[in-house]
């Protein structure tokens, strides 16, 4: 049924994703590509996998496939204020995406227990209309299976008892180098995420398009302009030359020291 | 957005269809053309033939379409369904009114009634396929009040074209169809030239700082995209028309698309009620050509907010 849930659905299960943390590793989004390979929409199809080229007409041949998670780069601000941001993007299992309710089939549907937004891949008949309504371009289409494939917020693993408990979180989550990424129930005002996005203005992306992300991100920290006392030299010369003076032989970036440490190296051959 | 052949072929043709479907059933149920088999014959296999290669176009660019039937399945929710539904109830009252016509030579009385009944399906079937489009939020281009009434003129306009031939060439009144196809072109391109205006100079439904929401810190611009290489997204939705392109081929489709058919309509209007079918056959002609200019353009001018994520900044 592609209607959405008639009221807002009590759980909403989605990402908290620091922006100020986010190395731009791409880790999450290789292994949310092995994870899912394997896994519910299985398998995530490359084209060309090896291939170093690209058609400028965007034709099939180079490289291309099919990933939930992708990583773009920005540079954000101008001068002395600009910096850059990593920006990973996946489904935001939006609370009401047009992507459910323009699929003629039945095959794209919001799930009532928790919100998770799937595809039914028995039913897709891979019109990409789902594809073309997504604001966000979460959804990917798998031209070898002819179906329309999307970030499941790992349904095989946050509810699959065989695997240990605190593996049961996204791939994404799961594998964050840095800790960016956060999972748990933004339905729920007194879960972790929920106090998280409260306390550093987590945010909607595009909220003009009135799709109500459950996914949200968190702003970047305010640069540092000015550095704490800690004791040490504001200057490295300071330093350079307290420890030549600490080392008998002399300082060793002068010419002198240099011609030495050459001579110790020859006749220590 | 990319502009696929069948979505374009799909479009026009059955736009054309259905066109030529709806003033197939008012003309027959008002007596304005002979209930005759030749009519009858040729003018059904012409607008059923349409709707019917479009649909079955429609369907080469999905990915199952042996599972095709199962998208009359949410029409509750779904343009594209109700799409679906339209065309297929469509097909039973312009059977039987076709069969009336044809093997029982009237097109009168209850039968006049399923040609009515063909009109509003055929009306009600473009109105969904306008409503598909204009009803994503993601493409402001789409998402315009002239969306549906272009898809609707259009159908009208092509359909008009095909009506004036057929009465030229099987008896009827030719002047009001080639004076109603003369005036649905100088309808179609008014709307038109109000489209492309509105379009140009219209607000972007989002950008890169609305995307991002990293608008609060500034302006902001792609560093690196996720991959070296396309993607399907890049692919689907990043296709632009040069601006430059576009323009001309505006020009191209109000020339070909109108201003010649309107000129060939004349020349068949000056000879009366014995126009010649060959200007009459050649504006149809051209107005189809048209048709899938327009179409294109409609397509490939349209920008999705996707592509702020990938470069754009704005869309
Ligand atoms: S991010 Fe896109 S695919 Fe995911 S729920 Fe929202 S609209 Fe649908
Ligand atoms: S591609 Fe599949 S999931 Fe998407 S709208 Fe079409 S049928 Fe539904």
């Amino acid at each position: 049924m592609t209607s959405l849930p008639e009221t807002a659905t009590a759980r909403k299960l989605g990402l908290v994703i620091d922006l100020d943390i986010c190395v731009g590793c791409h880790a999450c989004a290789v292994n949310c590509k092995e994870w899912n390979t394997g896994g519910h929409s299985a398998p995530l199809t490359d084209w060309n996998a090896y291939s170093g080229t690209e058609s400028s007409d965007g034709d099939d041949a180079g490289a291309w496939g099919v990933w939930f998670n992708r990583v773009h780069t920005y540079e954000v601000g101008d001068g002395a204020e600009g910096r850059t941001v990593h920006f990973p993007r996946s489904c935001l299992h939006c609370e009401t995406p047009a992507c459910v309710t323009v699929c003629p089939t039945g095959a794209s549907y919001k799930r009532e227990e928790d919100g998770i937004v799937l595809v039914n891949a028995d039913l897709c008949i891979g019109c990409k209309l789902c594809s073309w309504a997504c604001p966000y371009g979460a959804r990917e289409y798998d031209h070898a299976d002819g179906v329309m494939k999307k970030c499941t917020l790992c349904i095989d693993r946050i509810y699959n008892e065989n695997l240990e408990e605190v593996d049961r979180v996204p791939a994404c989550v799961s594998t964050c180098p840095a800790g960016a990424r956060h999972f748990g129930d933004l339905g729920d005002p007194g879960s972790a995420v929920s106090q998280l996005v409260a306390e550093r203005g987590g945010y909607d992306l595009m909220p003009e398009m009135g799709y109500k992300p459950v996914n949200k991100y968190l702003p970047p920290r305010p640069q540092k302009k000015t550095c704490g006392a800690t004791g040490a030299p504001s200057r490295l010369e300071q330093l350079a030359a307290e420890a030549a003076d600490a080392v008998p032989g002399g300082a060793p970036q002068t010419t002198g020291g240099k011609f030495l440490a050459w001579v110790d190296a020859v006749l220590s051959r | 957005m990319h502009p696929a052949a069948s979505v374009i072929f799909f479009t026009t043709a059955s736009g054309a269809g259905y066109g030529l479907l709806f003033l197939l059933g008012l003309a027959g149920a008002a007596g304005l053309v002979p209930a005759s088999l030749a009519f009858g014959l040729v003018g059904f296999t012409v607008a059923l033939g349409l709707i019917t290669a479009g649909l079955m176009a429609s369907t080469f660019h999905l990915g199952h379409p042996e599972r095709a039937w199962r998208a009359l399945s949410q029409w509750r929710s779904s343009w594209l369904s109700r799409e679906g539904v339209a065309a297929v109830a469509t097909y039973l009252p312009a059977g039987l009114f076709a069969l009336g016509w044809v093997v029982f030579g009237t097109a009168g009385g209850v039968w006049g009634l399923f040609g009515l009944l063909a009109s509003l399906g055929a009306v009600a079937t473009v109105l969904c396929t306008g409503m598909i489009y204009a009803s994503l939020p993601t493409i402001r281009q789409w998402r315009h009040p002239l969306t549906v009434p272009g898809y609707l003129a259009i159908g009208l306009y092509t359909g008009a074209l095909l009506m004036a031939l057929l009465t030229a060439a099987f008896g009827g009144s030719v002047q009001i169809f080639l004076w109603l196809a003369v005036v649905a072109g100088i309808g179609v391109a008014a709307l038109k030239l109000a489209y492309w205006q509105s379009i140009d100079s219209g607000a972007p439904a989002a950008t890169a700082e609305s995307a991002t929401g990293l608008g609060r810190l500034g302006r902001v611009r792609l560093l690196e995209a996720p991959t070296t290489s396309q993607n399907f997204v890049m692919r689907e939705m990043g296709y632009r028309v040069a601006r430059k392109h576009a323009h001309k081929l505006r020009a191209i489709a109000g020339a070909v698309g109108v201003a010649a058919p309107v000129v060939l309509l004349l020349i068949g209007a000056v000879a009366g009620e014995d126009a010649d079918v060959v200007p009459l056959f050649l504006a149809a002609l051209a107005g189809s050509a048209g048709a899938v200019v327009e179409r294109w353009l409609f397509f490939a001018e349209a920008t999705h907010v996707v592509t702020t994520y990938y470069g754009a900044e704005a869309a």
